[in-house]
């Protein structure tokens, strides 16, 4: 394969005027639905289907593509100024982002996420260029042992979110595994603490419980005393990165883009693991990881280019080998299908000029959005100057509305008031939400590819140890616990997680 | 440009108007129209919906929305409709599952036959039988021997209780006599991933989510499940021509509305899906996906409610002699 040449037609196609267009209303269309919480890409993609029948196949697949990396852009948005996620990526943009803006510093974390964003996408889009087919088919190589090894190692590694107590933290994420139990289970099709409700069978929606837990808590914190309530941000400092903050940003953003990619190929659900691996794997290389939790830069750009970078190479799975990594991605087979393109491995051979020309998009459509969304950083910023008692009842009303949308299940909504209380008492109680959303995400995942493996196997346990792949992340995890228990780094790990009490 | 601000309003007002006053009959359309999904996106269910919702919407000069309510067996998505308001705006597209959860399921909440005002069969799409692409048995015949041989260190997936990939590995199982092991997944598409990988052996899965892969030579296809070949993968066998007389299956699709809908509108949408099944687009989107529209004839409400009536008691006895029980 000639990948100049092809890169070239690529090219051709994405820059040509028309799909220019597109390719921007995508974008534009996707920092909007991003920016309003709940309201996600998911939605608009289904919604604007119908319209790809009237437009040529590029064409309408640049736009839909433009809307799902751009819904990635704007999602940190609210996360940041309102601590308000719209995703499980974005929630982990919150922890330090919101802080962040607390302290004034609301631009450059903005401008952070927007570079960072940028960057990770460029080289994302890069390495689907490069190693499409062969990232594809090594990422088949991942069955159950290997998605179960993974998560191990994640929620290993992952305890360092918190920056409470540990005791806490760990009883964060047990209780969240608690709450992602809720629904039918898929193996007997038993429901599980739905209280014969049976809209609880499908389980709790994410979205909704991010919302509660980060902003309706934070609504319910700030509103409890009317003299110490933060008008959001009081003095905005300035909108740029210092030089300090670009040398801050530079490496977490490296690191970021090399995790999200490689993560964001497996169908399994490497994206969602993307951001929170990111945020720990800063938090344990930072000098000073007591500022995590409190408005630190690098947990603000690792993450948003991690989730950017695994939001570009997700199209991978779904462009070489026709298997969708998430619902968004099932969405754009849909309207490949609709297109009278079945996707799958001839894509690339059959139609190159789509192929190529999509690749070729993403990168125009990532310039786009740093475009778009640099001068909009002052823009945003200004939000946070509207009279609280404006703005709160505004934010809880778009969230509801947002979140209804998705399933139109009204428990969604008695979801967020519930998580909007209990998020407020756990702040009460010094613990921290993001731990329990790792949880609730990572736990059903947890449970599912356990016993699918235990299925497989017949019962043998063993078979996590007998495949390479998933023997090795469970022998990283073992090394990231030894390392914890060690005396002599202990000390230094009390330092990491007591530096509040 | 200007189609496009259009369809970009109807698609906002699908989002806000939730609260719209029901319009007469005789206007009807007013407003969008949902379709249920009682699946998840992407799957074969949900892209025979979309295909047909955006020629109706055409016919009916109003956006027909797709929503998807996955979530036990398509008995989420169905009991919502069945407790929708009967006003001609909320519908389900739902698939041979329909006829299949009064036998499943000990507590339904609504009842296949009484909540649901039939308005026309959509398609029915026939079943293959795949397997990861180096599975030892070469043909047909070597596989049915091998699956009698080996049973249960089969690994076979499905998309969970009372999926059609279920129902036809029971229906297949038990006309060899023997059992695999069942690898329940949550929806067919991460099962196709682990096919695809090579991390289980064997699947039965619509033409629709199995042709690309089959053509491409990713996975082994070793039956189809029709009484009669198809034309999108004529070299493959039926299950009858391979011993196993009288096999047939087809995943058939057909659209409801709750019932106490008005007459009138379930005959408008009747004739529009009449409509949406002759345009050349359905059809040539339903063959590339090894299958086809169902007749005019068939896509009315009386002939989905005498294929429901049958299908219901036929699925009685079979789940029960597989002692299958979702609950």
């Amino acid at each position: 394969m000639d990948l100049i040449s092809s890169l070239a037609l690529g090219f051709s196609v994405a820059l040509d005027p028309i799909n220019i267009l597109y390719c921007f209303i995508g974008v534009l269309l996707g920092t909007l639905v991003g920016v309003l919480p709940g309201i996600g890409p998911t939605a608009t993609i289904a919604m604007l289907l119908p319209i790809t029948f009237s437009l040529n196949a590029e064409t309408a697949l640049i736009m839909l593509a433009g809307i799902y990396y751009g819904a990635q852009y704007g999602g940190s948005t609210t996360a940041i100024l309102i601590n308000l996620p719209g995703e499980s990526s974005a929630a982990v943009t919150a922890i330090d982002g919101y802080q962040m803006a607390r302290q004034g510093r609301a631009g450059p974390a903005l401008a952070a996420a927007a570079i960072g964003s940028f960057f990770a996408g460029s080289v994302a889009t890069l390495l689907l260029a490069f190693f499409a087919p062969p990232l594809a088919r090594a990422a088949l190589n991942f069955g159950a042992p290997e998605y179960f090894s993974l998560i191990v190692l994640g929620l290993l590694v992952s305890i360092a979110l918190a920056h409470g107590s540990i005791l806490k933290a760990l009883g964060m994420i047990v209780l969240g595994l608690l709450l992602g139990m809720v629904g039918q289970d898929i193996y007997t099709g038993t429901p599980r603490f739905t209280f014969g409700v049976r809209e609880l069978f499908g389980g709790l929606n994410f979205v909704a419980v991010a919302v509660g837990v980060f902003g309706v808590a934070e609504i319910l914190r700030n509103l409890e005393n009317e003299k110490e309530r933060e008008v959001g941000v009081t003095v905005v400092k300035n909108l740029w990165l210092t030089r300090d903050d670009v040398k801050r940003v530079i490496a977490p953003i490296l690191r970021g883009t090399v995790l999200g990619s490689v993560l964001g190929v497996l169908p399994g659900g490497g994206h969602i693991l993307s951001a929170f691996a990111s945020y720990s794997a800063e938090k344990r290389l930072s000098k000073t990881p007591e500022q995590f939790g409190h408005g630190a830069i690098e947990g603000v750009a690792g993450p948003e280019s991690a989730n950017n970078a695994a939001a570009q190479t997700s199209f991978i799975p779904l462009m070489t080998l026709g298997i969708p990594a998430h619902p968004v991605m099932a969405l754009m087979i849909g309207a490949f299908i609709l297109q009278g393109i079945t996707p799958g491995p001839n894509v690339i051979n059959e139609q190159p000029a789509l192929f190529w020309g999509i690749i070729a998009s993403m990168w125009v459509g990532n310039l786009l959005l740093v475009i778009l969304n640099l001068p909009l950083v002052g823009l945003w910023v200004k939000m946070l100057s509207i009279p609280y008692r404006v703005l709160f009842p505004a934010i809880v009303l778009f969230a509801c509305i947002g979140t209804f949308s998705i399933n139109q299940n009204i428990y969604d909504i008695y979801a967020i008031a519930f998580f909007g209380i209990l998020g407020y008492l756990l702040i009460r109680f010094g613990c921290e939400p993001a731990p329990l959303l790792l949880g609730f995400v990572l736990g059903p995942l947890l449970e599912e590819h356990l016993r699918r493996a235990m299925i497989i196997s017949r019962g043998d346990p063993m078979i996590f140890l007998h495949r390479p792949i998933s023997a090795t992340l469970l022998g990283l995890a073992l090394l990231a616990v030894i390392i914890a228990v060690l005396p002599s780094i202990r000390k230094k790990r009390t330092e990491v997680f007591v530096e509040d009490d | 440009m200007k189609t496009f601000v259009k369809i970009l309003a109807a698609g906002l007002v699908a989002g806000s108007a939730l609260t719209a006053v029901a319009a007469m009959a005789q206007d009807y359309p007013t407003q969008p129209v949902t379709i249920v999904v009682p699946f998840s996106a992407g799957g074969p269910t949900d892209t025979v919906t979309r295909l047909v919702a955006a020629a109706m919407s055409e016919d009916l000069g109003q956006q027909v929305v797709v929503q998807n309510v996955g979530g036990a067996g398509g008995t989420l998505g169905a009991g919502q409709v069945a407790a929708a308001n009967p006003d001609g705006y909320t519908l389900l597209l739902h698939h041979i599952g329909m006829s299949t959860a009064p036998a499943l399921y000990a507590s339904l909440p609504y009842d296949p036959m009484t909540d649901f005002a039939p308005i026309g069969l959509v398609t029915e799409v026939p079943m293959t039988i795949v397997a990861r692409k180096d599975f030892e048995p070469a043909t047909l015949e070597d596989l049915i021997a091998y699956v009698k041989e080996k049973g249960e260190d089969i690994t076979y997936a499905n998309a969970g209780i009372g999926a059609a990939s279920q129902l036809c590995g029971l229906l297949f199982m038990d006309a060899l006599g023997t059992k695999m092991t069942e690898v329940p997944y949550q929806g067919t598409g991460p099962a196709m991933t682990d096919l695809l990988g090579g991390q289980i052996d064997m699947m039965c899965d619509q033409t629709t989510n199995t042709t690309s892969q089959i053509q491409a030579g990713e996975i082994k296809a070793y039956a189809v499940t029709t009484p009669e070949r198809i034309a999108v993968l004529p070299d493959l066998p039926t299950l009858d021509e391979g011993g196993l007389d009288n096999f047939n299956l087809a995943i058939w699709h057909g659209l409801y509305a709750p019932a106490g809908t008005d007459q009138a509108i379930i005959d408008r949408l009747s004739q529009s899906l009449q409509k949406a099944l002759a345009d050349e687009n359905v059809g040539n989107s339903f063959a590339e996906l090894g299958t086809y529209p169902v007749p005019a004839d068939q896509a009315t409400p009386a002939a989905l409610k005498q294929k429901l009536e049958g299908q219901i008691a036929l699925w009685a006895e079979v789940i029960k002699a597989a002692g299958v029980s979702a609950q």
